[in-house]
């Protein structure tokens, strides 16, 4: 109910420029531009969802939770890769210039296919593997592992990407070369190998320890500075390129 | 058209819907032959809204708690308008379904030992909600998400909305969906079906809910003849953020945080939840403790009497943490810190947060048997779009996700079950209910029509929602919502959508939500305007039925669709086989009854 959010006592409007692409109408993109009524709360999300209620209501976008923990709504607003809801009309000056999600195939206006995204995310095996238990689970007796609090911490960073993809976006090598895993698949491989209870990190190292695994990456770095959770997925990568260089001279040595 | 054959199909891919099908994987390879398991969502898994649950999930985990208390608080929580062997058999599943989360690596927040930690939660007499810090349903749905990445036999249909169910001599034979990258329909043909599709949220104006939770499943199988059952009970969450509604936890009251009005009062004491608990000790089912909808009256009442604060327009009450420290806030509660900075601007190391109730979960649903299945055989439900018979007239918190996890498996494996013994059905049905849907799709895309459009309809349903079945309710109130809810479904008929695209047409998923959102909230008004007393979430200000009347309403309501025509009410006794219906009570009032 966005829509009906922005009153009339606003304190004043936007110029908010939207990249079309209607590919069963034209297969060419095209600008539209809209001026809203904003107020100091309104939010990108706020703004689309005005936009397809009152002005437009052939728009399309992805959106869901409006409080940054869904991972829907992605954009890229100015050029930089941001969450919709989580970006406010009042830290900018002039036209905002919103765009689909860098480096993904465009669907449709600001919606882009992640299903190469969500490949990336299952390649990396990213579940807690433990084949053979010292305690296996019994419903009638259930026991869990034992995890410290340390060892929470050392992988409760990585744990919390949201999935949104922004750092995909972000990532210049992943534009190049969309085989790259990229950022959140390797930090999610990297949560589950730091995980005490884990015991697949050979497995997912195979996966990881290749030129589209953690290789490709040349720690540009804007990944981490876009992420939204502060999640840090270049951390994740280059903790992943000691780990697959560890990796390759065991794998020497035991030839 | 295109026909795919699966041994069960499941919409909705949140929590209820992945433990579903990780459930049904499970039962399949134990009955020794694989199945092919269909997991539908009209968004990615991880988008759903199971995602934005904050505060934690229940389960008897010290040795000094017990299932009977557990029971207990369930029982009395709801009002006594609960299946109580659904109850007795929930609170005996829960404490193993959070520890297989474990096994598949929820990050649960530990004490110093390596145990998992609990915290407190309103209306359980002791700490035993699990949680991971202050985005529990987060960490679960990811975990589930991820876990089912296992099984190759659960193949994702991303992004297809379930537009119907097919549905033959009493049983369910398929389903039909939308996929929404291109337009077309595709048919899948099941053994069973399970709905885990969430709750109807987005019926109500101000809420704290995703814009996806918007009843669908509930519609499709009322469409079919299936009861939605107890639909007047809707929950307002009493923290919400003012403007936006979006959820605050419990987590931060589990904690030790306080709610003022705007003279700084700790009022909840004046509600039959005192005496006031010291500062930075909270109390079990005391203050801040205590049910949902108690603290939701209370705000109520302090507005009415003038002793809410503002915050733009908003009138507020205000969740007090400072007290709790900056290290502690930042450790349980960093989400909350995030929203309140992001969204009002406020920071509670710092300053008090303002806040007011909100809709926030939907207590009724389709009704089911204690074993998920619905008067639909083959077609099972399962989490907030199911009416098992959990909550009845109030929710306590962090009984849902726990909920999602026992009944999802529950439905999954029932469906596993039934697939094993059961046929296909000819493909015939699923055509012609294919075909009918795709002519409404043709109908509704067509540019004829009267001009109505969805978002006006949408705006008066939301708002009649709002003004008629809030906090507090009155005859006059509730039946001007219902009249206007009927006059809406009408003009639904004449709808239509500017967006003639194939391709991610939203606005024409938007309208369809719409038509399901009208169709139950005919239901929700109707229950509650026929329940002529006082429980849990439903209160009247009529005089005579401001108390609970267990003489005429210790029923559930049944409300059936009748297409175009009015839908229609019936009781259902409740089952009270262990507990007889007592008064329910908090604070000092609560502390000598079984309450």
């Amino acid at each position: 109910m966005s829509g009906d959010k922005i009153g009339t006592d606003n304190l004043n409007t936007k110029l908010i420029s939207v990249k079309r692409y209607l590919p069963d109408r034209s297969t060419e993109p095209y600008w539209q531009s809209f001026e809203l009524p904003v107020d100091d709360s309104t939010s990108l999300l706020d703004a689309l969802n005005h936009i397809k209620e009152q002005l437009d209501s052939t728009l399309s976008y992805r959106w869901s939770c409006r409080m940054a923990i869904c991972g829907s709504c992605g954009v890229m607003v100015n050029g930089i890769p941001k969450l919709g809801c989580k970006t406010f009309l009042r830290d900018y000056d002039g036209e905002i210039r919103i765009e689909p999600l860098a480096h993904f195939p465009v669907q449709r206006d600001l919606v882009v296919d992640m299903e190469i995204f969500l490949e990336h995310l299952a390649a990396v095996k990213p579940y807690l593997i433990d084949d053979n238990p010292v305690k296996p689970f019994d419903p009638a007796a259930p026991q869990t592992y034992q995890q410290s609090p340390a060892q929470l911490a050392r992988y409760k960073q990585f744990a919390n990407c949201i999935n949104c993809g922004l750092c995909y976006s972000a990532c210049p090598q992943f534009g190049l070369n969309p085989e790259f895993r990229g950022p959140a698949a390797i930090a999610l491989a990297h949560r589950y190998n730091l995980d005490s209870r884990d015991h697949g990190k050979k497995q997912r190292m195979a996966e990881l320890n290749r030129h589209e695994g953690v290789w490709s990456c040349t720690f540009v770095g804007f990944c981490s500075k876009v992420c939204p959770k502060h999640v840090d997925p270049a951390a994740a990568v280059n903790q992943g390129k000691v780990e697959a260089a560890k990796h390759t001279l065991i794998a020497l040595f035991k030839g | 058209m295109q026909q795919r054959d699966f041994d069960i199909v499941i919409v909705g891919g949140g929590g209820a819907g992945l433990r579903a099908a990780i459930g049904a994987a499970e039962q399949a390879s134990q009955q020794g032959s694989p199945q092919r398991i269909a997991l539908l969502s009209k968004v990615y898994p991880m988008r759903s809204h199971t995602v934005a649950a904050e505060g934690g999930a229940a389960a008897v985990t010290s040795a000094e708690d017990t299932h009977q208390a557990h029971f207990d608080d369930t029982v009395s929580g709801g009002d006594w308008l609960v299946e109580q062997g659904v109850v007795d058999y929930f609170v005996h599943h829960a404490h193993q379904e959070l520890v297989q989360m474990e096994r598949w690596g929820c990050p649960w927040s530990r004490k110093d030992d390596g145990q998992v930690q609990v915290r407190r939660f309103g209306g359980m007499k002791t700490a035993r909600t699990w949680f991971a810090a202050d985005k529990t349903g987060f960490h679960m749905l990811h975990t589930l998400f991820q876990t089912s990445l296992k099984y190759p036999e659960i193949e994702r249909f991303d992004e297809y909305f379930v537009l119907d169910l097919a549905v033959h001599d009493g049983a369910v034979v398929g389903v039909i969906a939308l996929q929404i990258a291109t337009g077309e329909l595709t048919l899948l043909r099941a053994k069973a079906v399970v709905l885990a599709t969430g709750g109807a949220g987005r019926l109500f104006r101000f809420n704290t809910n995703a814009g996806i939770v918007t009843g669908d499943g509930m519609a499709m199988a009322y469409r079919h003849g299936v009861a939605l059952r107890d639909m007047e009970f809707v929950q307002y969450h009493p923290t919400g953020l003012p403007g936006s509604g979006i959820l605050i936890t419990e987590a931060c009251r589990g904690e030790g945080g306080i709610l003022l009005n705007k003279d700084g009062y700790r009022y909840l004491q004046d509600y039959g939840l005192g005496p006031e608990t010291p500062l930075g000790h909270p109390e079990n089912k005391y203050m801040e403790l205590g049910p949902r909808d108690k603290l939701s009256q209370a705000f109520w009442q302090e507005q009415q009497a003038g002793r809410t604060g503002k915050f733009g327009d908003s009138d507020v009450v205000y969740l007090d943490l400072r007290h709790l420290g900056e290290k502690t806030i930042l450790e349980r509660l960093p989400f909350i810190c995030e929203l309140a900075k992001s969204y009002i601007n406020v920071d509670p190391v710092k300053e008090p947060v303002p806040i007011r109730p909100a809709v926030h979960y939907t207590m009724g649903g389709i009704e089911t048997n204690p074993q998920c299945e619905t008067s639909i055989a083959g077609l099972y439900a399962a989490g907030e779009c199911a009416s098992v018979g959990l909550h009845g007239a109030n929710r306590l918190g962090s009984n849902s996700l726990t909920e999602l996890l026992v009944f999802g498996r529950l439905a999954g494996e029932q469906a596993s079950r039934r697939a094993a013994q059961t046929e296909w059905a000819d493909s015939g049905v699923l055509k012609a209910q294919a075909d009918r849907q795709q002519a409404l799709l043709t109908r509704l895309c067509d540019g004829q029509g009267s001009g109505e459009k969805w978002v006006d309809l949408k705006h008066a349903m939301v708002q009649a929602m709002e003004s008629g079945c809030g906090i507090y309710r009155t005859e006059e109130g509730m039946q001007q919502s219902l009249a206007v809810i009927r006059q809406l479904r009408e003009r639904y008929r004449q709808v239509r959508v500017n967006d003639t695209s194939k391709i991610f047409n939203t606005e024409l998923l938007e309208c369809i939500e719409l038509g399901c959102g009208l169709d139950i909230a005919e239901a929700s008004c109707l229950g509650a305007l026929e329940r002529r007393e006082s429980r849990g979430a439903h209160q009247r200000l009529d005089e005579g039925m401001q108390k609970r009347d267990d003489v005429n309403y210790l029923k559930h309501s049944q409300v059936f669709y009748q297409g175009d025509g009015h839908a229609e009410l019936r009781w259902q006794d409740v089952d009270v086989r262990f507990s007889a219906p007592a008064e329910r009570a908090y604070g000092d009032a609560g502390k000598e009854g079984k309450a």
